[in-house]
């Protein structure tokens, strides 16, 4: 049995999901609740926002995100990954820092502009 | 040196840019001054998604957001940005002293929105025994040196407080390679959003002691460690029970205080539940001429709401130049039952807007509650909230019909558990 907490309205209900051949589910007030434990059982996803090195920028790091939700255990590989990448200034916002990562048709963009420190 | 204009913005975050955005697009002489290096104030460090599902219907980053905003501020011509740029003083005669590179200004304003945000409550704030080593710091603090500057705040990490920022910062310090030991929140409820919950500490195993506080810091120049504790039902700590906490680094996220020094100096009464001034269906504060917006109003939950707000505030300050709010006569808001707070705190008639939004933030979680209006013993209108929690503000819009020739004005919140 695992326990969940639904996160699609504020009443916050505790779900229960058995394994079983099918997903049994209990705890839910709503419909709602039974596609969010279902998806979070099957295929939890999540957006992840870091930041990578940039050189010669205003700040040292830009901040980053992925287009789309990806799987959950794809998040420290790809943190992993991304502590890797450095850029450089200037750059604009939603510019692809990595593409099609892990083959999901997801890519890393820029969630701003990194204008170019006058030195 | 000298300067004139319409409609002054102290505060380029994203209440100040939507009030400028809003004055500038009716025609005013709009000036925003930040003290910032750049537009969109906290946004910017608060890289993690979950903005804008109200207002742009999708879901942005703090950047992303700000950027829409920015974008849309600097593509009129009449709205003059004025970055690094420190006020130091208000008067009530709406004269601005500020100083930036170029030098001292005296600017003067017919109107001024008021859009300077909040502040994080500190270690001087809690007033825990102990020794003052470094590796305390505020989550937000914490949040702006990871997220622009680059580095991490230590290792090994406990946080105090479960407001949102403390949980956010909880996932992102995880994901940044450190160990995050726990959150402590002296309530038995906690603090942030649900969604906060679950994604940022139960996704990751990160434990949440409710109940409890920290009693004791240890450390000579560094943070070594803490002492937690229970708290009874009056929130005193039950100090037998305690326990050491190994820890280099301490985040503290224990609510924001609007910060209105600057409203203070212009004589402004402010409401001591809000922290930010009182005003009416306007946002025009007790003084005729100054408006306010966003976090320095009142701390909300979502920047949506911080940038409806700056929206109203520029269009009722244009209303303001051309005569027509009039304040004829003023009826307080009274609240009641369990609602710690409202914004706006009374109305002013005649109500000219088509339509009301009042802010609340109720005092204890409950389920199956019912918000009535009221007026003395007859109910104008109700609405059912299946749970409201203190993390979650209550918004509702009411027409201005059901209120143009009421006697009172008293929300009353209801609920069960």
């Amino acid at each position: 049995m695992k326990k969940l907490t639904c996160i699609v309205c504020p009443l916050s209900c505790s779900l229960f999901i058995e394994e079983k051949e099918e997903l049994k589910i209990t705890g839910n007030k709503c419909e709602r609740g039974i596609k969010y434990a279902k998806e979070e059982i099957r295929n939890p996803k999540r957006v992840l926002t870091t930041t990578v090195k940039i050189k010669d920028g205003i700040y040292p790091v830009i901040p980053v995100r992925t287009s789309k939700p990806i799987p959950k255990d794809y998040i420290f590989p790809l943190l992993k990954k991304l502590s890797e990448v450095e850029l450089t200034a200037p750059i604009p916002s939603g510019y692809k820092v990595l593409e099609n990562i892990f083959n999901l048709g997801i890519d890393v963009i820029t969630t701003r502009e990194m204008k170019k420190l006058n030195k | 040196m000298k300067k004139e204009v319409d409609i002054a913005v102290i505060g380029g975050g994203p209440g100040g840019l939507a009030g400028a955005f809003s004055a500038g697009k009716r025609g005013l002489k709009v000036l925003i001054l930040e003290r910032g290096e750049e537009l969109g104030g906290i946004l910017n460090q608060c890289i993690h998604p979950g903005f804008g599902l109200l207002y742009f219907k999708e879901e942005l980053t703090g950047p992303e957001y700000a950027e829409r905003w920015i974008k849309m501020v600097e593509e009129l011509d009449n709205i003059e940005i004025w970055t690094k740029t420190m006020v130091l003083e208000v008067s009530p005669d709406k004269r601005i002293l500020a100083v930036n590179e170029k030098g001292l200004w005296e600017i003067k304003a017919k109107a001024i929105i008021f859009s300077m945000g909040c502040r994080e409550r500190t270690q001087g704030n809690l007033a825990i025994p102990g020794t003052r080593p470094s590796g305390i710091f505020t989550a937000g603090t914490a949040q702006r040196f990871v997220n622009i500057e680059g580095y991490l705040p230590g290792e090994k990490i406990l946080i105090l407080g479960s407001g949102d920022i403390g949980l956010i910062m909880a996932r992102r310090l995880r994901w940044e390679g450190a160990e995050v030991i726990g959150v402590v929140e002296k309530l038995p409820y906690p603090g942030g959003l649900t969604r906060n919950l679950v994604q940022c500490l139960e996704d990751y195993d990160i434990p949440l002691y409710l109940s409890h506080t920290v009693v004791e810091i240890k450390g000579k120049e560094r943070l070594e460690g803490v002492y937690i504790a229970p708290v009874d039902d009056k929130g005193n700590p039950i100090l037998e029970n305690k326990k050491y906490i190994s820890c280099d680094t301490l985040l503290l996220s224990v609510g924001l205080i609007p910060e209105n020094e600057l409203s203070e100096m212009a004589e402004i009464p402010l409401d001591g539940k809000t922290g930010g001034p009182f005003v009416d269906q306007f946002l025009m504060t007790e003084k005729e001429g100054f408006f306010a917006c966003g976090n320095v109003l009142l701390v909300n939950d979502l920047v949506d709401y911080v940038s409806l707000q700056g929206l109203l505030a520029g269009e009722s300050a244009e209303k303001y130049l051309k005569g027509e709010i009039k304040r004829e006569k003023k009826l307080p808001v009274k609240i009641n039952g369990n609602l710690r707070l409202v914004v706006p705190q009374y109305l002013s008639y005649p109500i000219i807007l088509p339509e009301i939004t009042f802010y609340f933030r109720v005092l204890n979680p409950k389920e199956n509650s019912i918000l009535y209006l009221k007026e003395k013993e007859k109910i104008l209108k109700t609405w059912k909230y299946p749970m409201v929690k203190p993390a979650e503000m209550l918004v509702i819009k009411v027409s201005s019909s059901i209120l143009e020739n009421v006697e009172e004005i008293n929300f009353v919140l209801e609920g069960s558990k």
